[in-house]
């Protein structure tokens, strides 16, 4: 991850000086998750300098890429065993990316060479999930079903024509977060292509974290967690006494 | 209007969970259950992590029965001797409970053991229940008077060794069949998220041959201590109380409750129990059909 992201600033410098270059930004670089939170929808907008100024009379492509933390997942598999569905084989990934969702100007198949996708990881079947076990065949049946179930759940995106390029300077895309999105340390990272292949690229930090009460709650839950056991107790004995008491009220009128 | 739940991390319609609560609450206030095996199912299918709700819908029980406990506190229905040696069986089970919940969640079988245990004892207390309630509604109907049963403790329970007296249950029994009882609805409580009074209440009648008088309250003050325990020993182990869920779930709860207390007068007790025995073999059919029928997930994702 690390290795590639400073493969990803070392880029445009490797390449030919007269290489376009990528001003990128984001609408928000840090979500707060508060009490009324449903979501939110990010903006990820910027321009594309070229060498010189010249606009190229065949415009380039922009991807966009919204990654959340990765995280080692394990994937159980149910079978049907004495007619009852049943958790049975699984498997370890080391590097399963909490979300995913990728933006591009035209279908992403289309305007990238396949070794760039994966190398960049373009693309939700191009994501490395870093498969902890064995055999490569079984590791791919059950990469589908992680891929399946994040895709299903909103976690993983893939939006063709989501990015809007205005005369081939400036871009803008939106990606939406859901609801029930992880908390984190996200990416925001923008490709420029040309002829398949990516000439520029720029990453941005977006934080999500909860803030504010549920922040205190999660937190104290964590760390506290007799005192919020405690709490909990506390909570329910005084609704259902003040319950009884009000009701009492009620019925000696 | 939507709430953000800080521990099941996502968000919830708050009058829908305060009007689930509210449900429950009118259903243990008529039936003097907890209505745990309502609500921890209804929690998952709405996309509750099964963690969370068992671990919320015990805090939520805690509340629907703190105003019966009262009640029957102050018309001397509660034999607190008896209650004690349950909440220490009771205590135990949830200390157990919490063990064997972490190992089959590492062996990935907590959501199958679950189920099984729904649908076993559901099932098998809903057919009971619905057998006796069919009985005795046919023979009111018939006009014969129920014959009177001698209230005599099973024949197992006769044999334990070190005999105390519980003078409110009238019984002078063994206290290992309570402490035993206790244990068993102790693990229920922390695998189900189910108080156990559904489980408790046929026990303490057909098995102990406990005095009716004091049986619904002393059940309820069990499940009372141990709803609490369990809420402490999640909190401590799984982290999976959420504080925000279980407090929109109580206050629809301790307010149906009242409602349904008072409900409780305008139907025939064996009424009140067919209809409670078909709610509860819904509920078993309904985790029947999702053990046997191909899931619509056959993965399913945890942290590693």
């Amino acid at each position: 991850m690390r290795g590639r992201i400073s493969l990803l600033a070392l880029a445009p410098l490797l390449m030919a000086a007269e290489a376009p270059r990528l001003v990128p930004d984001v609408s928000q670089n840090k979500i707060d998750i508060i009490y009324s939170f449903t979501g939110a929808e990010l903006l990820l907008f910027g321009a594309i300098l070229y060498p010189g100024g010249k606009v190229p009379s065949r415009h380039p492509e922009i991807a966009v890429v919204i990654k959340g933390p990765s995280e080692a997942v394990l994937i159980r598999q149910k079978r049907k065993i004495a007619g009852m569905w049943i958790n049975a084989a699984s498997a370890e990934f080391r590097s399963v990316p909490s979300f995913y969702a990728l933006a591009a100007s035209r279908p992403i198949a289309q305007i990238v060479k396949d070794r760039t996708a994966v190398i960049y990881e373009l693309g939700i079947d191009n994501l490395q999930l870093s498969p902890a076990s064995g055999d490569p065949a079984d590791d791919r049946a059950f990469e589908d079903g992680v891929v399946d179930l994040k895709r299903r759940g909103g976690y993983y995106s893939e939006t063709a024509n989501g990015v809007e390029i205005r005369e081939g300077v400036l871009y803008r895309a939106r990606i939406a977060i859901p609801a029930r999105v992880p908390v984190g340390k996200y990416t925001a990272e923008t490709f420029l292509i040309e002829n398949g292949r990516v000439v520029a690229a720029a990453t941005r930090d977006i934080d999500i974290a909860k803030s504010g009460f549920e922040a205190y709650v999660a937190r104290s839950a964590e760390r506290n967690s007799f005192l919020y056991g405690l709490g909990a107790v506390a909570l329910s004995l005084v609704l259902g006494w003040l319950a009884s008491a009000a009701f009492r009220r009620l019925s000696e009128r | 209007m939507d709430l953000y739940l800080p521990i099941a991390g996502l968000s919830v319609n708050v009058f829908m969970m305060i009007g689930l609560g509210g449900i429950v609450g009118l259903l243990s206030g008529m039936f003097g259950v907890g209505g745990g095996f309502l609500t921890t199912p209804l929690l998952i299918f709405y996309g509750i992590p099964p963690a969370v709700a068992v671990a919320s819908s015990a805090t939520q029980i805690t509340g629907a029965s703190v105003s019966g406990v009262m009640a029957h506190g102050r018309r001397d229905g509660v034999d607190y001797h008896m209650g004690a040696v349950l909440v220490l069986g009771g205590a135990l089970g949830a200390l157990a409970g919490g063990f064997a919940f972490r190992v089959l969640q590492a062996m990935g079988q907590i959501d199958t053991v679950v189920s099984l245990m729904y649908v076993v004892l559901l099932g098998g207390i809903g057919v009971i229940m619905a057998r006796e309630s069919i009985h005795s509604i046919l023979a009111q109907l018939r006009g014969e008077r129920p014959q009177a049963q001698g209230r005599r403790h099973h024949p197992l329970i006769a044999v334990l060794p070190f005999r105390w007296r519980f003078y409110k249950s009238g019984l002078y029994i063994s206290p290992l069949a309570p402490l035993l009882l206790g244990f068993a609805t102790g693990v229920m409580t922390v695998l189900m998220g189910v108080g156990g009074g559904f489980i408790l209440v046929p026990a303490m009648i057909y098995l102990l041959g406990m005095s009716t008088r004091v049986v619904v309250g002393t059940s309820l003050f069990q499940i009372l201590f141990v709803t609490a325990a369990t809420t402490m020993v999640h909190a401590m182990t799984t982290h999976a109380v959420d504080i925000v869920l279980a407090g929109l779930l109580l206050i629809g709860s301790v307010t149906g409750a009242q409602i349904g207390a008072r409900m409780t007068q305008l139907l025939k007790p064996e009424y009140l129990r067919l209809i409670l025995a078909f709610m509860v073999l819904v509920i078993a059919f309904r985790m029947g059909l999702g053990l046997t029928w191909r899931p619509p997930e056959i993965f399913t994702v945890q942290p590693a």
